[in-house]
């Protein structure tokens, strides 16, 4: 019996590894995805083009043009000299923020009276021109209250010390990077696993397959295993190019990680093997992988929090493994979570993973005997 | 053209009608699917944070605190928890119950009045980076408002000796779904025009009508204008649906002129077609031509279009590789005719990028598709 | 003078002349040479033949005349015009029909040929008549609404056919019209071509594998492995055979007779045919039957006229110094001893009222047949005739819809694995893991079948000595020619010395000799009692069984010996029938009694 299923899986290695188009594969769309993801989606904000329209020329407003000027999340384009040419250069997008300060700027100042200061922001991006406000306004408080203590005004009765926990700096890339452990880790072994059987079925082996005296549960323990594999070591690689390459620091053990990646990645082969019992061509498989993988990443937190969505969909969320992974992979690498923090995310995802290799068991036997 | 020639060309036309009309997944991948990613997206992708659970921690309740956390209460993007110490909200945050702390010390009152500076610890989970800097954001303007208001209540002056007055041009309301769904169409229409006409063309290889084709009297350009015209007005329209679905089902404005929208997606269509024609000419069965237009077309348009991630934020070398992307262009137009308005500086040189990429990839399609097998 | 104009009152440009033409392609890592330096010239008028077994060069060559593929080297002209300068001017003067026909399938028959009437430029006014014409010729008049791709195979080829017809080309190429198609449809497709060169004097290039046919063109050409074995008029390649062939027949059993009379050095080859031998000497003398040894008893030999085929194999033994193999390393070697002796009794595979319906079409309707221990069983038909259905009922892939079967006494759907370790598979187009080498194959399905230890060795040694594998014991399975991966194929068939054998078109594209050694394996395997089924669609080989069956449209049209096959289609015109006039007499018949009913 199992020396049955150890010949499959060798095969299916095997075959996997022997193939060049299937071995590219393997390797050239986990590393574009992993450098596009790790250096192109990043949300954080740096040298952004602005300029300001100053009509109080002062001491203290070219102060808090230093201001600006001196941080690295913007780049002063121009300085105007009039109202007009403002909509013009938000419109064509060759400035993202224009700061007016207006011309009681100092004496409102002096007279430690909330001087005005107007920030237009460029609205066509919602997550950039919120970001830019925000940045913004860090700096207009930091230098009024700087500039009151300096010069004598009313101190403000609370000050907010802000302080990221986990994540220092509020880099994107130590969010986005160990979600592509989860991503990559997904797309591969659903190819592998969802794939191998569409191919059989191409070339005819599948039927010499089922005449011999192996079992349908050998042949789907045959067909998965080799998708564990080598969805965990695709996983393993990443998990050290993130450690090493992108220097995300991995707070937590390894036992709560790879805990976490077995169970979601039988969860994933389980669809894989449902694909694989419901397609007869290579074709059909991929269309089938592309039709899941999409909705489940997109649904997964992956790039978006799943608390902004609206709450049925919120509810949708709940069956998509990937979803729990995400949890498990940044709650390891950035919080150093331990197994017994994890277990809400646990038992979810090898429930979904206990249902999928049931409904794929049922669906391979109903195709195939 | 004689009228020989213009037999043929409406009899390849007529068959490629017949085809799409009859072949269901042609419908699908043109109408179908734009309509699921635009419903996965409209629903699914939201940067917006509204109603964030935060945890309160006032370790000494008083009038000053008080007023403080209703000032949260009020807030419409947070949802407040009280905590009666630290570690207990600190273990919230670390089992993601809340997304952040705001914590008044016993001695917080007491400062505030002798001397003021009286600090408020903010901690947020910095996990997801983004999600964290809008909350730092947000939590910022809770409390420059609840310092003005405190200060006016007690007939002092400002504490706070600025006002920003943020003015958002565009998108007053900052929805990311206002910016998301017009992106989103340069994606689905490189699904018809590039994967589409990839898809269909080898076909043709595959069941050898190509080659069937090749030997009768009918001229290259002919079998290519004849891929082109049906396959175009199959994205026009699913652009078409997809914009009214983007403008009546999640009432994304649409400010611009439709028919600068038309002609810059027309432009963007014929790229996209050029693009699809190329990699039919060598990809000649249906599962690579697939695969190669998902890497090199689809991918490219969801990422590297500054369709979620903003180009200016990447690294120079991937900004640069964006300029061939001809989504980049067209996410450009979408956005500005969608939300600003036809402004013509953004639009005539997007578009005229638009139209370089037409002629390049069409003129290379041409090129290259000749009448042999090799 | 400018090309593509006859100079006048001389003999026309023939119409396909080749000089030296050479052209390869790159698979992956390896350049495989498609025709290697072909130098040949067809008259115009009449049917050349372009025969060959697959992997020829016969696509290839086709692909060059029509323009659509450039030659590494030489030249290459069709009716007077050099085809690699001027391609347009070639392809306004020929038809040309690919594999597979090249038609839309979505698309009704009007429509399909309303498009190549677009395209060839036939003008609106003359269509009516045309398309009259061409519907009649092709018999497809009461079917212009349907769909091509809901035709039968037959239908589509002669749509094919009309498509390319609807502007009258001078030169017709034909890419494997006949590959697939059932014998009265091949016949049909016969008279059509007759009728164009004949009545329209149309020159027709026609590439086949089936051999058979060449036997109704005026030229042939020989085409093996891309290089050219001969050419002529077929009765040229035949008659060099005349007084060679002989019909032997003896009381020793045929198959027997066939294993003894083909290890004897004079004879060239021996293939079973109509409860005999067929017999091909290597010299012209008549043979002596007192010279066999051991002794035959009742051994008779009758001259019979020579066939293509005859000629065929004499020229690929001579040129490509091939033989074929004289003693084959006989099949019992390695054979389980104790396999029961066969009995006479027991119906290893009974088949009752079987039917399979794939929505509202019936694939398989109705059929029973039986198959006893030790022999060989055929299902013969045409494509979609219901005979791959079948196969796939036996094996246990697909359930019946209803009726009854039992293999060596299971319905294999429902045994226990154990069972399955009984049979042995042989699936169409050799299908093997081509990603992996010869030796990873053969361990794996010996890992498959449950062999292990020392077994498993000895089995794998086997197969590797017994087919001749262990020289391309490395090579990856996908490169290997085609008559390896078929040995390959059958020895992963036989890794478990299964009782039951069961073979899906076993021998489609191999070559003569390749298909003859392969028949001497699987009569060895029967002579031990183990019973074999297989699907074919070469007449020929109906005659290797000891029993058949005919299918066309999911029914039994006729079961029994071959002889009792060919029997019912003896008329005083036609005493001696062969196995496809007897095929091509029971579908008419059932038509008959269809029309009838």
């Amino acid at each position: 019996m199992w020396r049955q299923v150890l010949a499959l899986v060798i095969k299916e290695l095997l075959a996997v590894l022997r193939d060049a188009k299937s071995r590219a594969v393997l390797i050239g769309p986990p590393l574009i995805q992993l450098i596009v993801f790790g250096y192109a989606a990043t949300f954080d904000l740096n040298h952004v083009p602005m300029a300001i329209y100053n009509q109080d020329p002062s001491q203290a407003s070219r102060e808090l043009v230093a201001h600006f000027a001196g941080s690295p999340t913007f780049h002063v384009v121009a300085m105007l000299g009039s109202e007009r040419p403002i909509d013009n250069l938000i419109d064509s997008r060759q400035v993202q923020l224009v700061l007016v300060i207006d011309r009681r700027f100092t004496r409102d100042l002096l007279a430690h009276q909330p001087a005005p200061v107007q920030a237009i922001v460029d609205g066509r991006n919602s997550n950039t021109a919120l970001l830019i406000e925000g940045y913004a306004n860090t700096i207009l408080t930091n230098f009024a209250l700087n500039w009151d203590a300096a010069h004598g005004g009313p101190a403000p009765s609370a000050v907010l010390d802000l302080r990221a926990l986990y994540n220092p700096t509020l880099s994107s890339r130590w969010f986005i990077v160990p979600g592509i452990v989860a991503l990559l880790t997904q797309v591969v072994t659903l190819l592998v696993v969802g794939l191998s059987v569409a191919r059989e079925r191409e070339t005819g082996t599948f039927d010499q397959l089922l005449v011999t005296p192996m079992r349908p549960v050998d042949i789907l323990l045959g067909k998965g295993l080799p998708g564990l594999l080598i969805g965990t070591v695709e996983a393993s690689v990443i998990i050290v190019a993130a450690v090493f390459w992108f220097d995300i620091p991995l707070r937590g053990g390894l036992l709560p990680l790879y805990l976490g990646l077995l169970l979601f990645v039988i969860a994933v082969s389980g669809i894989g093997l449902m694909i694989s019992s419901l397609v007869s061509t290579q074709q059909q498989a991929l269309l089938g992988a592309f039709l899941f993988m999409v909705p489940s990443i997109i649904l997964s937190g992956f790039a978006t929090p799943i608390a902004n969505m609206p709450v049925w969909v919120q509810d949708l969320t709940l069956i998509n493994p990937m979803r729990y992974f995400l949890v498990i992979v940044r709650g390891v690498f950035l919080q150093g979570a331990d197994i017994g923090s994890l277990t809400s995310q646990y038992w979810p995802m090898a429930t979904i993973g206990a249902v999928n290799l049931v409904a794929a068991a049922w669906l391979f036997r109903r195709r195939t005997i | 053209m004689n009228q020989v020639a213009f037999r043929r060309l409406r009899g390849l036309l007529r068959k490629e009608f017949l085809q799409i009309w009859r072949d269901p997944s042609a419908l699908a991948i043109a109408f179908l699917l734009p309509a699921v990613l635009l419903l996965i997206f409209g629903y699914g992708v939201s940067l917006d944070a509204r109603n964030v659970p935060l945890a309160l921690v006032v370790q000494r309740p008083g009038a000053l605190a008080a007023s403080f956390t209703s000032a949260f209460a009020r807030s419409p993007y947070f949802r407040p928890r009280a905590f009666l110490d630290i570690q207990q909200a600190e273990r919230a945050m670390q089992a993601r119950e809340v997304k952040g702390v705001v914590w008044l010390p016993s001695d917080f009152a007491r400062r505030a009045e002798h001397g003021g500076n009286s600090p408020i610890g903010v901690i947020v989970n910095g996990v997801d980076a983004n999600d964290a800097r809008l909350i730092e954001g947000y939590v910022q303007q809770v409390w420059a408002t609840w310092l003005t208001a405190e200060a006016r209540a007690q007939g002092q002056a400002s504490p706070t000796p600025l006002s920003a007055q943020p003015r958002v041009r565009f998108n007053p309301a900052v929805s990311s779904r206002n910016y998301l769904v017009p992106g989103l169409i340069a994606v689905i229409m490189t699904l018809t025009g590039a994967l589409l006409t990839a898809l269909v063309i080898a076909r043709e290889w595959e069941r050898g009508t190509m080659e069937a084709l090749m030997v009768t009297r009918v001229a290259m350009r002919e079998i290519l204008l004849a891929k082109l015209v049906p396959y175009f007005l199959l994205g026009m329209g699913g652009m078409a649906a997809s914009v009214a679905m983007a403008v009546l089902l999640f009432g994304v404005p649409l400010v611009g002129a439709w028919w600068v929208l038309a002609g810059a997606s027309a432009l963007f269509m014929l790229a996209a077609l050029g693009m699809g024609l190329l990699i039919s000419s060598f990809a000649r069965n249906q599962f690579v031509a697939g695969q190669i237009a998902i890497i090199v077309t689809f991918l490219p348009a969801f990422l590297l279009s500054g369709f979620v991630f903003d180009i200016g934020s990447m690294p120079r070398v991937v900004q640069w590789i964006t300029h061939v992307v001809a989504a980049r262009y067209f996410v450009a137009i979408l956005q500005s005719v969608f939300l600003a308005g036809d402004v013509w500086s953004v639009i005539l040189p997007n578009a005229l990028a638009l139209a370089v990429m037409a002629v390049l990839f069409l003129g290379l399609a041409r090129a290259v598709f000749h009448r042999r097998l090799d | 003078m400018p090309p593509g104009v006859d100079p006048p009152e001389a003999e026309p440009a023939p119409a396909l002349r080749c000089v030296d033409v050479r052209r390869s392609f790159r698979i992956g890592k390896r350049v495989v040479v498609a025709l290697d330096g072909i130098n040949v010239e067809a008259r115009r008028g009449g049917v050349t033949g372009l025969i060959g077994p697959d992997a020829a060069g016969k696509t290839t060559l086709m692909r060059l005349a029509a323009g659509l593929l450039l030659p590494d080297s030489g030249r290459i002209e069709v009716l007077g015009i050099d085809v690699a300068r001027d391609p347009l001017a070639v392809q306004a003067r020929v038809g040309y029909m690919p594999q597979h026909f090249g038609l839309y399938e979505d698309l009704s028959v009007r429509e399909n040929l309303d498009l190549y009437a677009d395209l060839q430029g036939v003008a609106p006014a003359e269509r009516p008549a045309r398309y009259a014409e061409l519907l009649h010729m092709t018999g497809l008049g009461p079917f212009t609404g349907r769909m091509a791709g809901r035709l039968s195979g037959g239908m589509k080829q002669k749509l094919g056919l009309a498509c390319t017809l609807v502007q009258p080309p001078e030169l017709l190429l034909l890419d494997e019209p006949t590959v697939g198609v059932d014998p009265v449809s091949r016949r049909e497709l016969w008279q059509i071509i007759d009728h164009l060169t004949r009545g329209l004097r149309t020159t027709v290039l026609f590439s086949t594998a089936y051999l058979d046919e060449a036997e109704r063109c005026d030229t042939v050409l020989l085409l093996h492995e891309g290089k050219l074995l001969g050419s002529g008029p077929p009765r040229e390649i035949s008659g060099a055979m005349e007084g060679r062939s002989f019909h032997a027949v003896a009381s020793l059993g045929r198959r027997q007779l066939q294993e003894r009379l083909a290890s004897l050095p004079w004879v060239m080859d021996a293939v079973i045919q109509s409860g005999g031998v067929r017999v091909v000497t290597a010299t012209r003398t008549a043979p002596d039957p007192a010279s066999v040894w051991p002794p035959v008893p009742d051994l008779r030999f009758t001259p019979v006229p020579a066939r293509f085929e005859d000629g065929f194999v004499a020229r690929l033994n001579d040129t490509m110094g091939r033989t074929a193999p004289s003693s084959p390393a006989s099949a019992e070697g390695g054979l389980r001893a104790a396999l029961p002796p066969p009995a006479q009794d027991g119906e290893v595979i009974v088949v009752e009222h079987l039917t399979r319906r794939f929505g509202d079409f019936t694939a398989v309707d109705d059929i029973s047949f039986g198959v006893r221990r030790g022999e060989i069983f055929g299902l013969l038909g045409a494509n979609g005739a219901g005979k791959s259905t079948t196969f796939r009922m036996l094996c246990g892939l697909l359930p019946p819809t209803s009726g009854r079967l039992r293999v060596a006494g299971f319905d294999l759907r429902t045994a226990a694995a154990p069972v399955r370790g009984r049979i042995g598979y042989m699936a169409q187009k050799f299908s093997l893991y081509g990603d992996l080498s010869v030796a990873q194959n053969l361990r794996f399905f010996a890992s498959a079948y449950r062999l292990r230890g020392a077994r498993r060795a000895e089995r794998i040694a086997w197969a590797s000595e017994e087919f001749e594998l262990a020289p391309m014991q490395d090579a990856t399975a996908r490169d290997l020619p085609l008559g390896f991966k078929q040995r390959l194929a059958l020895a992963c068939a036989l890794m478990h010395e299964p009782e039951i054998l069961f073979l899906d078109e076993p021998t489609s594209g191999v070559d003569p000799l390749g298909r003859r050694e392969f028949w001497r394996r699987i009569n060895g395997l029967a002579e031990l009692g183990v019973t074999v089924l297989v699907t074919t669609h070469f007449m020929e080989e109906a005659e290797y069984c000891d029993r058949l069956a005919i299918m066309a449209q999911g029914r039994v049209l006729s079961a029994g010996t071959p002889e009792a096959i060919k029997a019912t289609a003896r008329t005083a015109s036609r005493p001696d029938p062969t196995m496809e006039d007897a095929f091509i007499a029971v579908i008419e018949a059932a038509d008959n009694r269809g029309l009838a009913a």
